[in-house]
């Protein structure tokens, strides 16, 4: 393929980037953040698989069968973890401002200057490897694509593979270092690593099927073939010698890697936007490892199979498979994958490494020397910037040096765990130092730094040695023939491969160091201070400003200067007025600062220029005293005393507003039953004045007039007699329904024939219905099953139905068909007539008390109103249901269903 | 009304026929001419057509009630001297008061004296 074709796409595919990470960036900038979204958090963290994975688990596949897994197992294992530690560190970043690995430790052993520089030049010793790998496989990726060797050999300048480096340093400047406060996230970054991630899995899955279902046919098929591969037998089973160890020691290095790792912590720590996120990444991230690597093994095996016979690097079996089979376009994909995948790693890495670099050297450095300090404090801020970028394209440089003088000559897997290995060393100090308040900063010192330096002896050495620059007898024979000293055999341990050796060695020392020293050590009031912070972090974390125990004086002016020295004008006004937000009150009249001030001041430094750094800010502007522990202790007691006591009073206060909530419901339903009862009393008298009034004037009358006629008086006399009868059913009902609805009403349950209840109805309503002329037609089953109930309530509720038809039935012609009959376990009857039927929006409010009496649409019935209502009531006591089908004009069906068995007697 | 004059013209309206009863033998007995309405618009027809000097009126009836009928009667033409008078179940004080505000010149509760209402339109009657 073209040569310059390929540069072209590459140097695209950066500009793709670009415009990715500026549109992420507008977005953010209008308030539609991408970043505040988990699954991008997630994919951000895939940037743990690097060029290593794409291109190097193929090689390591291919060369030493299964155990390229073991770098997956390790982060899937800690992902669960995640949980109890990432989120702590998260935390205690979040609430302390820390933006580098080399700043959490430096802060958590009481913001000493010299550790953070230590653990920044292990960083920076240890990633860059690590960062010309990726350099490599780029180069080579091209190489294999263009089929030359131009990539790599030509001069500087004709050198494809250092206008890349060059080109990423741009790209990272420029998404990386736009603020100088490092806790500002970088949302364009991480969308554009997100992007990557997606990237690199769809097209290594891609290049995998097309291996497994276009190449050969299928996992089985591969597999076959591969098993009469003389290799293979030994590929897939362990070697019993070393194999259990290496297995162990590659799958504990990945779970540290995947922690502390400084583009692990950059992505996963300082770009979490919520911890809630990590929910979603504790699962996703594992399923993310497991899809890109489900087609390693295939196109390893499928590669050593094609290859037997030509010299191809197995590293570039993805890319070569395709390239050999002709598939130009397929092939320039999974140079990009494998690009993308690299350009991740270097883009992320080198931002942290620069924020270390800056903030950890160049800081303590500037603001150590007077004469320095007081020269360029006016322009910190800028020459933060310049040196972070600077140490950005410095660290791009060192790591493309590396790749010419020494990673050429090692396989991509071999020089990604020596950096593994490095920063695991850092591993005790921070376990420790969250979980483990003696933890001192001598015991992480020395641990560090003797895990580091058994680091250098075991693993760098011998690399060094691989490329000629040490003579090889040191690895033979020990250096000056000291043969405990052998870097492979250290003291005379054989029998571990090199990376479990080394591992073994400098965690041994390193872990007994930190725990022993420690034991050993005092602490200062300040490490001590930190040390309860960090280990308390959930109880500390919302009243940051006041779990740090400061003793001094300050004045506000100095403070101010401080923080636009290193703001801005306008973003330390802005700070200064959120924290009177938060502490109002606090002005001092004199100019005093209160200590709440000084550490909230800090904490904001310290996100710019490194916490160890702001110290030296802080300290430099106010007169500060010395405190004992036993004082910081007792503060830390008190204020944890006062958290709990919050917490204390804010539960009583939920408990009560609650209480009071339910109070308040419960009145307002209380009031609404009283509404109910007020409504049904005065519809109640009501009623009851309407007979009255008649009988009242009916009476007088008769009173009055002795010489009225007969008939007259005759028929006055049966008004009254019927409108007292009125009054009394009025009278029946309203008790009656009171009795159920208070559920005081009981029934004399008893086996009932439902075909004799009907019957007797009808016989007490015949001869209103000769009167009226109604066609009655009556059509019960035979042998209806017994219902338990109440008799005399069944035959009230059926009256009530009868003559509720007969009411209002055809004027007519009117015709009622009383119905009922076995169906599913219930006795069902219906009475239907044929009258001008109801509309089906009423269907509900004529089971309601008074509803005809007080909607006045309809002609007011000579029945009481709550005849209805009570048999509903009756039919529910029964366990039964009652309801009425009908439309306009069409006449009306009330059925009810009483239960068969009814297993206790009920109440309303 | 033993007077020469023309017999005084009461409409009575209620939809209870146990309470019409009553009203419509009162009213005759004392020599009234009566008409009778079972419902609001019975009622404004009797009105238009009658023209009566006294209205006995009911509030809660089907269609049109009681309020409605007496603004009807306050708005129409020739029924200015015409005295009405509610005689309701609704004894709230709201609906008292509603009752005069759309034009009663009395409002009686149920159950009422007869003696009482027939005071009263007499003395309406001649004022």
């Amino acid at each position: 393929m073209n040569y310059w074709v390929v540069i072209g796409v590459s140097f695209c595919y950066l500009a793709l980037l670009f415009g990715l990470a500026s549109w992420a960036e507008k977005r953010s900038a209008a308030g539609r953040s991408l970043v505040s979204n988990p699954y991008i958090y997630a994919l951000s963290m895939a940037v743990y698989c690097t060029a290593w994975t794409y291109y190097g688990s193929v090689g390591r596949a291919a060369t030493g069968g299964l155990s390229y897994l073991a770098i997956y197992i390790g982060p899937t294992l800690m992902a669960p973890l995640w949980w109890v530690v990432l989120r702590k560190i998260i935390r205690i970043c979040k609430v302390q401002r820390i933006t580098t690995i080399a700043d959490f430790i430096s802060s958590r052993y009481g913001k000493n200057l010299l550790l953070g520089s230590v653990v920044t030049i292990i960083c920076v010793l240890g990633i860059i490897p690590y960062i010309s790998i990726q350099l490599k496989a780029i180069a080579g990726s091209m190489d294999i694509l263009t089929g030359t060797e131009v990539a790599s050999t030509g001069s500087l300048f004709a050198d494809s593979s250092f206008f890349i480096a060059i080109g990423l340093g741009l790209f990272t400047i420029v998404y990386g270092t736009r603020h100088v406060e490092a806790t500002e996230r970088h949302e364009g970054m991480v969308t554009a690593i997100a992007f990557e991630s997606l990237f690199k899995l769809v097209v290594f899955v891609a290049a995998g099927i097309f291996v497994t279902y276009g190449v050969f046919n299928g996992f089985g098929d591969i597999m076959h073939q591969a098993s009469r591969l003389p290799n293979f037998q030994q590929l897939m089973t362990f070697e019993a010698e070393s194999g259990y160890a290496q297995w162990f020691w590659m799958v504990v290095l990945s779970m540290l890697a995947i922690l502390f790792l400084p583009r692990q912590f950059q992505v996963a720590v300082v770009e979490n936007v919520n911890e809630q996120h990590l929910n979603k990444a504790m699962w996703l991230f594992p399923l993310y490892l497991f899809v890109i690597n489900v087609f390693v093994l295939p196109v390893a095996f499928g590669g050593n199979l094609l290859f037997e016979t030509t010299a191809v690097d197995a590293d570039m079996f993805v890319l070569a498979i395709p390239l050999s089979e002709g598939k130009n376009l397929l092939a320039l994909l999974v140079y990009l994958g494998g690009y993308s995948a690299a350009t991740s790693m270097v883009i992320v890495a080198t931002i942290a490494l620069s924020v270390m670099m800056s903030n950890n050297l160049i800081m303590p450095l500037l603001l150590g020397v007077p004469v320095l300090k007081n020269k360029y404090q006016e322009k910190i801020t800028t020459i933060l910037l310049y040196s972070r970028r600077l140490c950005i394209l410095l660290v791009l440089l060192l790591a493309y040096l590396y790749y010419k003088g020494v990673a050429e000559h090692y396989s991509l897997v071999e020089v990604g765990l020596v950096s593994f290995a490095a920063v695991a060393q850092f591993a005790p100090a921070i376990i420790g130092g969250i979980f483990w308040k003696e933890g001192t900063h001598s015991g992480a010192m020395a641990g560090i730094v003797a895990g580091a330096i058994l680091w250098f002896y075991t693993l760098v050495v011998p690399s060094i040695v691989g490329v000629g620059m040490l003579p090889a007898s040191i690895l033979t024979e020990g250096p000056w023939d000291i043969a405990l000293l052998k870097p492979f055999e250290l003291f005379g341990l054989q029998g571990l491969d090199y990376i479990s050796h080394a591992m073994f060695w400098s965690m041994f020392f390193n872990v007994s160091l930190y725990i022993g020293v420690s034991l050993l050590s005092r602490q200062t009031s300040q490490e001590r201070n930190q040390a309860e912070v960090f280990v308390d972090i959930f109880r500390y974390s919302t009243v940051f400003e006041s779990s740090i125990v400061w003793k001094g004086t300050a004045y506000i002016p100095d403070i101010k200067t401080l923080l636009v020295n290193f703001l801005g004008e306008r973003r330390a006004e802005i700070a200064m007025k959120n924290f009177h937000r938060k502490y109002p009150g606090l002005v001092d009249e004199t100019g005093k600062a209160d200590p709440k001030l000084v550490n909230y001041a800090e904490k904001l430094l310290a996100g710019v220029i490194g916490s160890s750094s702001a110290r030296i800010m802080v300290s430099s502007v106010a007169k500060e005293e010395e405190i004992s522990i036993d004082e910081v202790l007792h503060i830390l007691h008190e204020s944890q005393q006062l958290i709990s006591m919050n917490n204390e009073l804010r539960r009583k206060s939920m408990e009560l507003r609650k209480a009071t909530e339910q109070l308040r419901s419960a009145n307002e339903r209380l009031k609404q039953l009283d509404e109910l009862k007020d409504e049904f009393l005065s519809t109640v008298t009501h009623e009851l004045r309407t007979p009255l009034t008649s009988i009242r004037a009916l009476s007088e009358i008769l009173y009055d007039n002795p010489e009225m006629e007969q008939e007259d008086r005759e028929h006055f006399l049966h008004t009254i007699v019927k409108e007292s009868e009125r009054l009394s059913r009025l009278i029946t009902h309203v008790l009656d329904l009171e009795r159920f609805e208070s559920g005081k009403q009981k029934l004399n349950l008893a086996p009932v024939q439902m075909q004799e209840v009907i019957a007797e109805s009808v016989e007490a309503l015949e001869q209103l219905v000769q009167e009226k002329n109604i066609d009655l037609v009556v059509d019960v089953q035979q042998n209806l099953p017994l219902v338990q109930a109440d008799r005399d309530r069944l035959i009230q509720v059926m009256v009530n139905l009868i003559s509720n038809a007969i009411k209002f039935c055809n004027p007519v012609q009117g015709k009622i068909i009383i119905s009922g009959y076995f169906i599913d376990g219930d006795v069902k009857v219906n009475v239907v007539d044929n009258g001008k039927g109801i509309d089906p929006e009423f269907h509900k409010q004529i089971f309601d008390k008074f509803y005809q009496a007080r909607n006045q649409t309809i002609r007011k019935p000579e029945g009481s109103g709550l005849g209805l209502a009570i048999s509903k009531k009756i039919i529910e006591s029964h366990q039964g249901r009652m309801w009425v089908e009908s439309e306009s004009g069409k006449g009306a069906r009330f059925s009810f269903v009483l239960p068969v068995k009814v297993t206790a007697p009920a109440t309303v | 009304m033993t007077k020469s004059k023309e017999k005084l013209k009461v409409l009575v309206v209620d939809d209870e026929p146990s309470i019409l009863m009553p009203l419509e033998f009162l009213m005759r007995k004392n020599g009234y001419q009566v008409f009778i309405a079972r419902n609001g618009t019975e009622a404004i027809d009797s009105v238009n057509k009658e023209l009566p000097n006294v209205v006995v009126l009911d509030i809660m009836m089907p269609d049109v009630d009681g309020y409605e009928v007496c603004r009807h009667i306050r708005t129409k033409d020739g029924m200015n001297d015409a005295k009405v008078i509610f005689l309701s179940a609704k004894t709230k004080e709201a609906d008292i008061k509603k009752g005069y505000e759309v034009g009663a010149d009395l409002y009686i509760p149920k159950p009422f004296s007869t003696r009482f209402l027939m005071d009263k339109i007499k003395e309406l009657s001649e004022s």
